[in-house]
Order: structure tokens, then C-alpha cells, then sequence
């Protein structure tokens, strides 16, 4: 099996003493949609930056596409793309100028490089754009320029850092159709947000990292399956001003009015649907509720919390 | 990367270094233009004329290459210095860490950039100092090497510099408090001839005095140090800054955490 993205034991220790990744290990598939999710200061950015060579490492081993970026560095990068969390472009220089300087770094010549750039600023809608200078961008249009700049020397493994962060719906939907596209057609992406909906709906495997440690690290299939209840929203022909008794359900009324219904493992739609003609209660249409991963995330961030507050009080 | 893919990505650099400084060009093109200009009236036309001669040639054509040299200097270092600074602030510097260029050629490619802004600094100052004087070229080989040489130097200078600093302060310390104190008392309105001995010892180690002397003699034929151990010291410093500043990109000095 051929993997994008190998990482064993990596340690970030920094001079104060505190470490930033106490040892972790990773693997990332080719052609992978992987989310690296955790809380704020957990070791996301680190690792990413570590990966990106903005981050020396302490300890550990580091392959993109089986380049070890202790002695093949130029191999690794030369696989890389890679979209920072926050603004890294300088904001006098025009936009096609950005994404060709970038093009030219990776060797590829004005001419070629204004081909390639041409295709990716049309493809995230800046084509109109391609000269104005970048600090006159929106800051949608400013997160769309960097993917550009990551893509255009075409890397197999692409990395974001909180691509969607600060971005509005509608338009961080369209990134994510862009995003699909490009791993359909065989990239490899490597994403963290904080937007759990965003790794829910297009990642296909899922670690999670905490204080420096790997927790969990499995597909987002396996992970889903923990959950032991799942929610559904159902519209109901009537609102209700009171979530209905039913028998072998918890239904709470959520602030859109709509009518929310928890269903255990095991437990049948049928039995729900039963409970609801019993009631005189018409269900219009129904859907899951898109945050099954947060509860996931949550409850495992707390779990780790909980467990290392516990071996602290063995040590005392 | 192939030597193509490297040439192309040298390239990439000085033309951006390039395009920057060009479109700033009233804050870096113009200013030493008009400096050079207000020097070339008010030191050589009005106080030349009562100076006399200095090393055998009159006050104007002495000055001269000192000016040149001094704007050369101060071009290749300020270049370097701010545009090296300003991506490191801005975090653009980033664009070249993620990608595979080498340290050598990122070093390079800024010194290279910083040569273009000295060099076209070096050659508008001349052109304008023909309007005041002649200047009749005695050794071209030696006026186009140290020149080169000494603009590659303080690009360097400038490299480290800005390697080094954290804040805007940090990149004009060095070129208020060194570097133009340096160049003033590198023999550029003077020849060390003039000083007492003990001064004439003290002046020996400023190391722009030699770069002055060395571009002097290239143009004048005089010199107050010999034009080869200029060369010299030049050679030695550009070895010693671009191993600092090699090893200093290889730590990740300041850009990487």
C-alpha cells in the first residue's frame, strides 16, 4: 500500500520544555480525504508545519510518498501543496503574480506556470481577479488564492489548515465541491477544522489529536458507528409547542421549532414512525442531524481529559 | 531539482526582487539619486572648488567614486534587508520554505536581487555624476569587480541582518549606527593621508575603506591601500557572511519555529 503521508514517533519539544507532540504516529493513504481534527493547541498546525518544514521537529520520522524529509526533503516538497491557517501572501503583489512566483520555486518555467495558474484562478473563480493586488481580496477570495498558490505546481498530497475558517456557506460548500473534485481526481488532502460538519461530510478517515497525543486515529465509518444514539430532525405538518411522550424515545423540540428525535442503536424507524401516527402526529420529511461527529469529538476530547487528570492524581 | 528547475527558481527570485523595487521606485530608486546629486553640488562644486586637490585630482573627480561606492553600499544593503524583513513579517516568507528550493539558492537569489537594485544604483549615480565631472575609467577590470563584489557583500550584510531582526527597529540599527559611520569614515570625502598616524591605524580596520579605495583605484589609478589586498578582504568577508547566513537559513533562524 502506497502512503501519502508516513509519521512515526513525532516529538515537538520546545526551549521552555513544553512538548507540542509527545511521539505520535500517523498514516495517510494515497488518494485519502483525511481530517486531523482536535481542540485549540492540541497539535494540529505543529504537526502540519513539522510536515510543511515550517516547524523543525524534535524527535521522529516524517515520509511524503515515502521521501523521508530528513534526506530527500526536495522529493517531499516537491509532493506538497499546502494552504496555511492564516494569510501568508504578500499583499502588495498582484494575484496571478503570487501563484506564478509560487510555480516558479517549484522550477516550473513563466510560461507553463501562467498556464497552470490560469487553470486553478478559474477554477476558484479569481480569474477576473488575476490582477488586482491580493490585499483588495475578500477574505473568501483571499482563502481561494492560497489553494490556487498550493495547487499550482500540481502536488499529489495537498494540505489544509482550516481552509473554511471565516468563510461564509454558501461558499465554503463550493470549496468543498472544489475539494472533492481534486481528491476524485487522485489527490491525496490532509484537512484540520474546527468545522466538524466539514470533516463529517468529506473526509473518509479521521484522527484525533489532544495534548500532543494521537486518540483516536480510524475511517469516519468505524468512528460513526460508536455512536449509540443517533438524531434525527423531523418537520412535522404541525408544529408542536411540546416535544410528544413517546414510548421508548427522547424528543426534544430544537430553536428552529422542528421536532428532534433520539433513536438508540437497535432501535427501528418503524417503531418511531408507530409512536408518531399513535400520537396524531404527521412527519412532513426527516433528516440526521450533520453534528454526530461533534458529539463523537466532544465526548472523546472529555474522555481524554478525564483519563489524564486521573493518572495525575495517581503521580501525586 | 534539475539545474533547470534550480535556474528557474533563482530567476523567480531576483525578478520578484526585481519587480518590487521597481514599483516602489520613489521610495528606492529616487531618493539616492538625489542625495548623490545634492553631495556632487554642495561638496564638490561649492566646497571642492575651496578643498583644492586631493591625491592628485581635484576635489569633484576624488569624491566621486567614494558617492558611487557609498550608494552602491547602502542600495544593496537596504534591498536585501527590507524585502528579506517584510516577507518574514507578512509570513510570505513561507511560500519559499514549503517549497524545494535549496538555501543556497534562496541566498542566492536575494543576494542577486539586491546586486540589481546596487548596480542600477551604482550606474544612475555615475551617469549623473558626469554632469559634473569626467571620469576617465584607469583599470575597468578592477572597477567592475569590486563593485560587484562589494554590492554582493552587503546584500549579504543586509541577508543576516534581516535573518536576525524581529521588529521594523531591528533592520535600521545596523545601517543608521554602522554602516553609514563606516562609509563616511571609509575615505570617501578624505584621504586617510590626511589623518595622524593613530587615526591612519584605526581607519585600516574599517573595512570600507578598502572597498572605497579599491573602486578609487580602479577609476582614479590612486589608492590609499593596496588594490589586491582590497580584493582580498572583500573575498574573505563575502566567504565568511554567505556561511553565516547559509547556516543560519539551515537552522531556520527566525522563520522557523
Amino acid at each position: 500500500m502506497t502512503y501519502a503521508l508516513e509519521i512515526e514517533g513525532l516529538v515537538k519539544s520546545y526551549a521552555d520544555g513544553f512538548q507540542a507532540l509527545k511521539g505520535i504516529d500517523l498514516q495517510v493513504r494515497e488518494g485519502d480525504f483525511f481530517a486531523l481534527l482536535g481542540p485549540n493547541g492540541a497539535g494540529k498546525s505543529t504537526t502540519l508545519g513539522i510536515v510543511s518544514s515550517l516547524v523543525n521537529k524534535s524527535g521522529g520520522q516524517v515520509r511524503v510518498f515515502g521521501h523521508d524529509i530528513d534526506t530527500e526533503l526536495s522529493s517531499a516538497k516537491v509532493n506538497l501543496g499546502v494552504v496555511p491557517q492564516e494569510f501568508n501572501f504578500n499583499q502588495f503583489e498582484k494575484v496571478m503574480d503570487i501563484v506564478t512566483t509560487q510555480a516558479g520555486y517549484y522550477g516550473i518555467p513563466l510560461k507553463q506556470a501562467r498556464i497552470s495558474a490560469e487553470k486553478y484562478l478559474k477554477k476558484l473563480g479569481l480569474w477576473d481577479k488575476r490582477d488586482t493586488p491580493s490585499r483588495m481580496l475578500s477574505g473568501g477570495m483571499k482563502r481561494r488564492l492560497m489553494i490556487a498558490r498550493a495547487l499550482v505546481h500540481e502536488p499529489r498530497l495537498l494540505i489544509l489548515d482550516e481552509p473554511t475558517a471565516g468563510v461564509d456557506i454558501e461558499l465554503r460548500r463550493s470549496m468543498w465541491q472544489f475539494l472533492e473534485e481534486m481528491n476524485r481526481q487522485g489527490t491525496t488532502i490532509i484537512l484540520t477544522t474546527h468545522y466538524l460538519e466539514e470533516a463529517e461530510a468529506l473526509c473518509k478517515h479521521i484522527a484525533i489529536i489532544d495534548h500532543g497525543e494521537i486518540i483516536r486515529h480510524t475511517s469516519k465509518r468505524e468512528l460513526l458507528q460508536q455512536l449509540s444514539v443517533e438524531t434525527f430532525v423531523l418537520d412535522t405538518e404541525q408544529s408542536l409547542d411540546q416535544p410528544p411522550v413517546l414510548d421508548g424515545f427522547h424528543c426534544s423540540i430544537n430553536d428552529d421549532g422542528a421536532l428532534e428525535a433520539d433513536v438508540a442503536k437497535g432501535q427501528g424507524l418503524n417503531a418511531l414512525f408507530v409512536e408518531l401516527e399513535n400520537k396524531g402526529i404527521k412527519v412532513m420529511s426527516m433528516r440526521t442531524k450533520a453534528n454526530r461527529l461533534e458529539e463523537l469529538f466532544v465526548r472523546m476530547v472529555e474522555d481524554n481529559a478525564r483519563g489524564e487528570a486521573g493518572q495525575g492524581k495517581v503521580t501525586a | 531539482m534539475t539545474a533547470q528547475a534550480l535556474w528557474t527558481a533563482f530567476c523567480t527570485i531576483v525578478l520578484r526582487e526585481i519587480r518590487r523595487f521597481t514599483r516602489i521606485w520613489p521610495q528606492t530608486l529616487l531618493p539616492p539619486a538625489v542625495t548623490m546629486t545634492l553631495y556632487f553640488i554642495i561638496f564638490g562644486n561649492l566646497i571642492g572648488s575651496r578643498i583644492g586637490e586631493m591625491g592628485g585630482f581635484d576635489y569633484m573627480q576624488f569624491i566621486v567614486p567614494g558617492l558611487i561606492m557609498m550608494a552602491v553600499i547602502t542600495s544593496s544593503y537596504a534591498n536585501v534587508v527590507s524585502s528579506f524583513f517584510s516577507m518574514k513579517f507578512q509570513r510570505s516568507i513561507e511560500e519559499l520554505l514549503v517549497s524545494p528550493v535549496p538555501n543556497w539558492t534562496i541566498l542566492a537569489g536575494y543576494v542577486a536581487g539586491g546586486m540589481a537594485r546596487g548596480l542600477g544604483i551604482g550606474l544612475i549615480v555615475t551617469l549623473l555624476s558626469l554632469a559634473f565631472t569626467r571620469l576617465a575609467i584607469h583599470n575597468l577590470p578592477m572597477v567592475v569587480l569590486t563593485v560587484f563584489l562589494t554590492s554582493a557583500l552587503f546584500s549579504l550584510g543586509g541577508f543576516i541582518n534581516a535573518m536576525l531582526a524581529t521588529k521594523f527597529d531591528d533592520i535600521s540599527i545596523v545601517p543608521t549606527f554602522v554602516l553609514t559611520p563606516l562609509t563616511y569614515l571609509g575615505g570617501v570625502f578624505y584621504s586617510i593621508d590626511m589623518l595622524p598616524s593613530f587615526w591612519q591605524g584605526v581607519s585600516m580596520i574599517n573595512p570600507i575603506l578598502y572597498m572605497v579605495n579599491g573602486f578609487r583605484y580602479g577609476i582614479l589609478g590612486v589608492s590609499d591601500v593596496n588594490p589586491f589586498v582590497s580584493l582580498g578582504m572583500i573575498l574573505f568577508f563575502i566567504v565568511l557572511l554567505a556561511a553565516i547566513a547559509l547556516r543560519m537559513l539551515s537552522r531556520g533562524k527566525g522563520i522557523r519555529h
